[in-house]
């Protein structure tokens, strides 16, 4: 007491207090825990904890054969599960020396674009949702079962498909299915127009988020961004345009940047992505060829049921393509792709056995959320579930 | 991304200029798959990094990824490898070291901001460590983890299962208890891959020579 009655009471120093947020809260986007230290109401600096849906992945992965480790990736990023298969079969398929066949290449491309609107639109919703707008979510989810929809028509499977396989994918579209898609990729756009509508010009929307969480290009880059969050601060780097896989090098499509890299930008650039995305499906379904969809090698992709009813041979491959599977050549690559929440990389260690040896996964949503300290800084409170949001975050990949 | 032979060459010569310009520092380059791979010194990492991302010709300004590999049986069991880009160039390097449990790596988060995490994770997966790291705790496993998963000794299973104890009101830890033990089938068929000699060749080329 003798101590503070000497100071003067405009001296008195506010010691700096911290806040934990998470991790259950329903702005976290799953669980994280975000310890904040503040100053006030202003942050000083943000601590990501993370790591409580660890599961193990990799070293699962490890001990599964090729064909095995497929449905894993379904349940990284659990909102964009094809992408993720897809980095995979090209890892494969590279250390392999196969080249899937053109129809499934395509088939690949249009449900890679699929469930890019999957993504950007369970984003974008729950991310209104989280500034204030209930709407867009109750309208968009409508939209997701259509998506999920087809997801079911070609697995069987609403989310985690395990369609793309390498070597190709592992059924056929059944007969229709193209017509439907077609029907809806007419009408999306529609849908897209009704939510920004409510979004992009909204006042209490653009008070949320513009000028909120600003990244410059040289930041970005030096931070690891990449996909949107990347392409929000100005940069036009593009893996489908610079580094084309599958089939990306025959569609025409422009890609999206935003200028200031706020949080605004990044949700403008996602909306700008899904119709460059309807885009890229139209152009794929005009253009589907027709043919196989699986390589032609029993050694590595199984052989028709039909067949394995009346040959011995094909019955030998089936048993051993799902008891030991296929072995790999020795060797190492890192394939990847442009996912819905940036660059999806698989780095795969193979010793020339049916299991990888080391399956490094690089998801692109560890190294936003780190962005998530600098991003803060000097921000409110409120700012924090407006940012989280925006760099689109999913604990399945980040967590791994 | 497709490889034709133009794109093969650029890369060896993009490896053979790398070791020219950091001669003390790489000890090998490789261009195998239609990938460069860059092996480098531990201790002169961040020279190799800080020359890969300021060079002109190099320019490859974002670190993508670190990540660990475990090889038990060689003299240094870790490989800690390295994964950048470059936009301007549109090329990918992959740079790799060696190290051990005792031998510390030299952070690379002085040169790449993104680099933090990933020597967090590396560390807690694998237990390398990194010198000069600003703040290298544990990242994904749990408040007060013990061990090193992803190690090959380390089992599938771990060592420890948690569960909420009723009479405690708290979650315990207890050691792994499993009903059935956890089953590794070894598929590899030894009769595959035999091309080498089989016993008893010798005989048929002994009575020629």
């Amino acid at each position: 007491m003798s101590n503070t009655a000497t100071t003067n009471k405009a001296d008195v120093e506010i010691e700096n207090y911290t806040i934990n947020f998470g991790p259950q809260h329903p702005a976290a986007h799953g669980v994280l825990r975000l310890v904040l230290e503040m100053d006030g109401e202003v942050i000083d600096r943000v601590d990501p904890h993370i790591g409580l849906l660890h599961r193990g992945t990799e070293k699962l992965i490890e001990y599964k054969s090729y064909l095995q480790a497929v449905p894993y990736f379904d349940r990284l990023d659990y909102v964009s599960p094809m992408n993720q298969e897809q980095a995979f079969a090209i890892a494969v398929e590279r250390l392999l020396g196969i080249e899937p066949p053109p129809r499934a290449k395509y088939i690949r491309m249009l449900f890679c674009e699929l469930t890019r609107i999957l993504n950007h639109i369970m984003n974008i919703a729950s991310y209104a949702m989280d500034v204030g707008a209930m709407t867009p979510f109750l309208w968009t989810f409508e939209e997701r079962e259509k998506l999920m929809e087809f997801y079911d028509a070609v697995c069987g499977a609403r989310m985690h498909a395990a369609y793309v396989r390498p070597g190709g994918v592992s059924l056929d579209l059944p007969a229709g299915l193209t017509d439907r898609m077609m029907a809806w990729a007419n009408k999306f756009p529609k849908v897209i127009d009704d939510m920004e509508g409510l979004l992009t010009e909204n006042r209490i929307f653009k008070q949320r988020v513009v000028d909120i969480g600003r990244v410059t290009a040289d930041e970005a880059i030096a931070w690891g961004f990449t996909g949107p969050n990347l392409r929000a601060s100005g940069v036009a780097w593009d893996l489908r345009k610079s580094q084309p896989y599958d089939g990306y090098e025959d569609m025409e499509f422009d890609i999206a940047i935003g200028k200031n890299g706020d949080c605004y930008d990044r949700y403008l650039v996602r909306v700008e992505e899904m119709r460059q995305s309807i885009r890229i499906i139209k152009q794929c379904l005009e253009k589907m060829p027709t043919g196989p969809v699986r390589v032609n090698d029993r050694k590595i992709m199984s052989p028709p049921r039909a067949e394995m009813k009346s040959s011995m041979e094909a019955l030998i491959h089936h048993f051993k393509l799902y008891t030991e599977g296929y072995k790999v050549p020795a060797g190492e690559v890192y394939a990847a792709v442009e996912a819905p929440k940036g660059e999806f990389g698989v780095y795969i260690v193979s010793d020339g056995t049916n299991r990888p040896y080391r399956c490094r996964i690089r998801a692109p949503g560890f190294v936003h959320l780190q962005g998530m300290d600098f991003m803060l800084r000097g921000h409110m409170l409120p700012d924090v579930p407006a940012v989280l949001g925006s760099i689109d975050i999913v604990f399945g990949e980040v967590d791994r | 991304m497709t490889t034709t032979p133009d794109t093969l060459d650029t890369l060896r010569e993009l490896g053979s200029y790398i070791a020219s310009a950091l001669p003390t520092a790489v000890l090998s380059t490789e261009v195998k798959g239609g990938e460069l791979s860059v092996r480098v010194h531990r201790s002169s990492i961040v020279k190799v990094l800080m020359h890969l991302r300021d060079d002109t010709s190099c320019q490859f300004s974002q670190l993508i990824d670190i990540c660990g590999v475990d090889y038990p049986d060689t003299e240094e069991r870790f490989e800690v490898v390295y994964h950048l880009l470059s936009m301007k160039q549109n090329q990918r390097v992959r740079v790799k070291l060696t190290a051990d449990e005792e031998s510390p790596v030299p952070s690379v988060s002085g040169v790449f901001p993104c680099a933090n995490w990933f020597e967090r994770e590396a560390w807690d997966m694998y237990g390398v460590f990194f010198s000069d790291h600003p703040d290298l705790r544990r990242i994904l496993t749990d408040y007060g983890f013990d061990g090193h998963p992803l190690r090959k000794d380390f089992p599938l299973t771990g060592y420890v299962e948690m569960r909420y104890d009723e009479n405690q009101k708290r979650v315990i830890y207890e050691p792994v208890k499993l009903t059935q033990d956890f089953r590794n089938f070894d598929f590899l068929s030894p009769w595959e891959g035999l091309r080498t000699t089989l016993p008893g060749d010798e005989k048929a080329t002994a009575g020629k020579a």
